[in-house]
Parts: C-alpha cells; sequence; structure tokens
C-alpha cells in the first residue's frame, strides 16, 4: 500500500501517456493542499497546545506558541492517574491481541486448508458481527456478565478479564479473514510437504504456515491491539476505577474544575503513540507480505 | 493441548477410530479426526464468538420482551414478561420515549447521509487526484492516513478543544481572522453541534474512502485507459467515462461499510459532547445508551436495540439488492 508495492502496480496502473492539462494539475494542487490541511490540523493543534503553558490555552488560540514549556507532559500524570490507565490499557490490548491471533491462526488455518460443512456460513456469520452496532450486545453483555459473577464467581464486569474476552473478539473476523486469505497464498505443497514427511496437519501449521506467515501475523497482532486500544463504549461501562482505561481515562480531565487542555493535548500525544507505530508498522509488513505474495 | 496431541498422530494412526460411520460406504483410518479437525480448530474461535457476540443478541432479543428495570438487574432471568410492552413504549411516536427516538432517528439518518458523502467524495478526489505519480505523492498518502493512525477518543478530544468556545482555534480562524461570524459561535451547543459531529466524522473517515479506492484504482487496467486516450479522450473524460465506472464494486461495498460505521458511530458523538449529547446532534448509539444506562432500563433499551438492528438488516439487505448488477443482464 506504500512506495514499493505501489510503484510497482502503478507501472501499469497509470493513466494516458501525455501530461495532464493545467486545469488538471491545479485542482490537484489545491484539493490536495485543502485535504492536507483538513487532516493535520487537529495534528498540529494537539501538538502546539501541549507545549504551551497552562495561560496559553486558556485564552484566543494562538498559531504559534509565545512560550515553550514541556511540563504539561510532566504534569499531566498527577492530575489524573494516568499511569494506571496506561498500565491497564497496556495490559488488556497485548492480552486481547495476543489470544486473538492465536485463535484467529487456528480458525483462518481451518479455513483456508479445508473444504468443511458450515466453512461459508462460519465466515459470513463471524464477519457480520462485524457491522451490528455495539450498542446491541453491550446492554445483554452486561447482563452476562452479572450472571456468570452470580453463577460461578468469576468478576468479569469490571474486570480486566471481562473486557480482554470482549476486545479479542472484535479483532477475530477481521483477523480470520485476513490470515485466511495469506494462508491461501502459500502454496498448498509446502504444508503438504510437511504432511508426507510425517507430520499431522497442527505440526504443519506450526513449524510450516506459521514462519511463513509472519508478516500477516504481524499484521493482524497490530490491527487487534489497535482496535482494542481506541475502545470506548465497553470500557465506559466495563471498567470500574481500578481497571479503567486510557479511553474512557482521558475523559477525566474534563471533570477537573479547571480544564488543563495542555495536559489533555500532550496525554493525547502520548496515548496515541503506541497506536502509530503500530500503524507504521503494520504499513511496513503489509507492504513486505504483498509483495512477498506478488514475487511467489 | 490434547489437541496437538491428537492431530500430531493422525498420520500415523491406522487403527478405525471413527465409531459413527454410516454402513455400506468404506471410510478410511481417521476420518473422524480429518473431518472434526477443521471444527476442532474453529472451535476456540467460535466459543468466545457465541460468547460476545450471538449469545447475547439471542438474550437481547429475549430482553426486549421483559419488564426489566434496575430492581432485575442481578436476577435478569426472573424479570416479568412484558409482551410487546417494551416496543409499544418506545416506538409510540406521541409519548415521550418514542418520540425522542424518532428525533434520534432522524437526526442519525440525516448525520449518517452528509458524512458519508462527504466522507466518500474527499476520498475519491483525493485517491484519484493522487493517481499519477507527482513529486511528494508518497508524502501526501502518509499525511492522508493520519486521522486514521490515530486513537478516535485521542483526535477527538482535540477537535472538541478546537470546537471550544473561547480558546478554540475554529472560532479563532473564522471570528478573529477571517470576520466570518459576527460573534464567537457555540460548536459544541445547540444547532452548530451537528455541523461540528459532522466535521469530525467526515475527518475520522475520509481515509478509509481514500485507501480504498486508492487500491481499486490499481486494479483497473492500464489498456481501458489507453484506448480511451487513442480515441481523443482527455484526462477529465478519463475520469468520468473509464475511472468512474471501473470503480463501481470497490464503491458499492465501501459505500455500505462507511454508512454501517457512522450510523453506529458511539466514540465520536460520545467524546465530543461527554454524556448529554445536545439535542440535534443526539444520534441512535448514544441516545439508547443514554436511554439504557440513565434510567436502566434495559427492556426498553434492548427494544430500542431491536429495531435498529432490524432497520440496519432492511437496508443493507436492499442496498445490496439495488446495486448488484444483475446475473443475466
Amino acid at each position: 500500500m506504500d512506495s514499493p508495492a505501489g510503484k510497482a502496480v502503478k507501472a501499469t496502473a497509470s493513466r494516458a501517456p501525455m501530461a495532464p492539462p493545467r486545469s488538471f494539475i491545479w485542482t490537484r494542487r489545491i484539493v490536495l493542499s485543502a485535504l492536507t490541511i483538513f487532516a493535520l490540523l487537529p495534528v498540529y493543534v494537539m501538538v502546539s497546545s501541549s507545549l504551551k503553558p497552562l495561560q496559553d490555552v486558556t485564552g484566543t488560540f494562538r498559531w504559534i506558541p509565545a512560550h515553550i514549556t514541556v511540563s504539561p507532559y510532566l504534569q499531566m500524570w498527577q492530575t489524573v492517574p494516568l499511569g494506571r490507565y496506561f498500565v491497564n490499557s497496556l495490559i488488556v490490548c497485548t492480552s486481547a491481541a495476543a489470544l486473538s491471533v492465536a485463535l484467529a491462526t487456528f480458525a483462518a488455518y481451518a479455513v483456508s486448508r479445508y473444504r468443511f460443512r458450515g466453512r461459508r456460513v462460519f465466515t459470513l456469520a463471524v464477519l457480520s458481527t462485524q457491522m451490528f452496532p455495539g450498542i446491541l450486545f453491550l446492554l445483554p453483555l452486561f447482563l452476562i456478565f452479572v450472571s456468570i459473577g452470580n453463577a460461578t464467581g468469576i468478576t468479569l464486569l469490571g474486570s480486566r478479564t471481562g473486557l480482554v474476552i470482549t476486545y479479542l473478539t472484535f479483532s477475530l473476523p477481521f483477523s480470520i479473514w485476513l490470515l485466511a486469505g495469506y494462508f491461501d497464498s502459500i502454496p498448498r505443497s509446502l504444508d503438504e510437504a510437511a504432511q508426507v514427511d510425517g507430520c499431522g496437519p497442527l505440526r504443519a501449521l506450526l513449524r510450516v504456515m506459521i514462519p511463513a506467515a509472519i508478516p500477516g501475523i504481524v499484521t493482524v497482532a497490530i490491527y487487534a491491539f489497535m482496535t482494542a486500544w481506541s475502545e470506548v463504549l465497553f470500557a465506559s461501562v466495563m471498567t470500574d476505577d481500578a481497571t479503567r482505561t486510557l479511553a474512557v481515562g482521558l475523559r477525566d480531565y474534563s471533570t477537573q474544575t479547571d480544564i488543563y487542555w495542555n495536559q489533555i493535548m500532550a496525554a493525547s500525544i502520548v496515548v496515541s503513540v503506541p497506536v502509530v507505530a503500530g500503524f507504521l508498522l503494520m504499513q511496513r509488513f503489509l507492504v513486505t507480505g504483498l509483495t512477498a505474495g506478488a514475487v511467489k | 493441548m490434547p489437541v496437538q496431541d491428537r492431530a500430531g498422530e493422525t498420520a500415523s494412526a491406522h487403527q478405525p477410530t471413527a465409531p459413527r460411520r454410516r454402513p455400506g460406504r468404506p471410510r478410511r483410518p481417521g476420518r473422524l479426526r480429518r473431518i472434526g479437525l477443521p471444527y476442532l480448530l474453529l472451535l476456540p474461535a467460535l466459543l468466545f464468538e457465541l460468547l460476545v457476540h450471538l449469545i447475547p443478541m439471542v438474550v437481547g432479543a429475549l430482553i426486549s420482551f421483559k419488564s426489566l428495570t434496575q430492581l432485575y438487574l442481578a436476577q435478569w432471568q426472573h424479570a416479568p414478561w412484558a409482551g410487546l410492552g417494551n416496543y409499544r413504549i418506545v416506538a409510540n411516536f406521541n409519548g415521550s420515549i418514542g418520540q425522542a427516538l424518532l428525533h434520534s432517528f432522524v437526526v442519525t439518518c440525516s448525520f449518517t447521509a452528509i458524512a458519508v458523502g462527504l466522507s466518500w467524495l474527499f476520498g475519491c478526489a483525493a485517491a484519484i487526484l493522487a493517481q499519477d505519480p507527482f513529486r511528494g505523492r508518497g508524502v501526501l498518502r502518509a499525511i492522508f492516513l493520519t486521522p486514521y493512525a490515530l486513537p478516535v477518543y485521542a483526535s477527538v478530544i482535540t477537535w472538541a478543544f478546537m470546537f471550544q468556545y473561547n480558546n478554540g482555534l475554529v472560532n479563532h480562524v473564522l471570528h478573529d481572522e477571517l470576520g466570518i461570524t459576527s460573534r464567537p459561535t457555540f460548536w459544541l451547543l445547540g444547532d452548530n453541534s451537528f455541523i461540528a459531529l459532522v466535521t469530525v466524522s467526515v475527518w475520522r473517515n475520509w481515509p478509509f474512502a481514500f485507501l480504498v479506492i486508492m487500491a481499486g484504482l490499481q486494479s483497473i487496467p492500464r489498456e481501458l485507459y489507453e484506448a480511451a486516450a487513442i480515441d481523443g479522450a482527455g484526462i477529465w473524460q478519463l475520469i468520468r467515462y473509464v475511472t468512474m465506472p471501473s470503480l463501481r464494486s470497490v464503491n458499492q461495498v465501501l459505500v455500505l461499510v462507511l454508512f454501517l460505521w457512522t450510523f453506529n458511530d458511539f466514540t465520536t458523538p460520545y467524546v465530543l459532547f461527554g454524556n448529554a449529547a445536545p439535542q440535534p446532534a443526539d444520534v441512535i448509539s448514544v441516545h439508547i445508551y443514554q436511554a439504557s444506562f440513565l434510567t436502566w432500563n434495559f427492556g426498553e433499551g434492548s427494544a430500542m436495540s431491536v429495531l435498529l438492528l432490524l432497520f440496519l438488516l432492511v437496508v443493507s439487505g436492499g442496498y445490496l439488492l439495488i446495486t448488484s448488477p444483475r446475473r443475466d443482464g
């Protein structure tokens, strides 16, 4: 999706051989510049405001900060228990991503390598859950967690476990779909050879398929992590003070008597770092994955 | 893990272990295992999907027929049945609850139509204009994807800051610098909150449209362009008569996905407005959320959710029926 793969495809997909007319060039300049400003405006506000002292964010907005300070980045940890939220988010999202990837790998292997009854139904049903509104599941899931708690004594409501279980299913459908496509691109002869050599299907999966699909698996893991990291709806209902994640915890700043906008912006940047890093990483793996698939 | 051990020996298993064998058909040893294996592999994923999605959907439909109020939350199975009572209250557009729901539904529909239209337009324009190589194209692509890479709540909080009355960027630009408005505007209250919501939603979603259309453009064969160019078509005609028709199937799916995401979006309005969404921007997901968790009347909340689901199913199905090309046309 980025340069190397893009360029390779570009050679076959670019348009007319002649140079485009002026009207086109100017439209392109104007539209793309406008969209660039639109896309980057909040990023600029985020970064510049996070470096301003408090009195500069309470008054009229200024494009260029009059004073630059890093103190919002230091004070934001005291205003709300951001560190605790951060740890909660890390634990929940890492666990959800790891479990989601493991489950998706097994399921995708089945979908890719076996023709079994219900295969289409399974894929469709799982994908379609992705399209339903979260609110539809929220109320009943809340009650189900209450019931499980009453019946077995396992607290799922307000615990990280409940959130992990919920989040891992959010990324499962896309993960299965993407990994199944990835496995499809790995030649069957590869794992068949392994099975002829005496490996069972599962050993073939672990020894041959998974190593060959590492870029796809990494992509899926990052996707699962990012999905969980940004989830607000379920986190707002299923967490308590001790287990609150960043997605909800960030709102605590607005409930203070004074709203420290500079600290909110600093916190927004800090919580974005893992996700943006993941996104960049995912892009790189997507490209290597795509080109590798094309070479075969 | 017993699963691994069992499957690991499949290749060397020679005993006919399939017990439930239909008579008359020869079976190879280990057949049950081979048939069972894909299901076994799916089982863990399936269990969690059942727990979090399928069972809740059934339970949700069930409790929409129950009079489930705060009293019964811990023992919801014992809540009395209400028949169609919840639906009567929720769909009675003369009553206050039904009226509010209808209002929220109308708001959501117009919000979705505008936001999806603009997101598609921006994404499509950017993808088509950036199709041919030019200097800085790679950088632009990366920039266009930033709104998509940031966590939603972090960027929506930033927009909330930009929309502030006293110290926000939007009022500063529109009022102080450009003088378009005679006085600063309240963006997060009253009628303007709708505009604010649409703006943030478009900002968030157009990069996805851009990404999808960009991928779609790469599958258009070069010969189509060349043939049209030989016939004397200029670049605008190429876009109009080659690019746009070729994107049809991509657009079909893209618009549906954008519609569902925007219609169901909870995070954007919730983070932008906080717990009390202003009337003009009271979209359905936040409305049901507030109706359910302020009053803890899960029966009515579930009835609303079920109606919402039916609406989405009808619209999605109808949309696919209308837009799909006929097999034998």
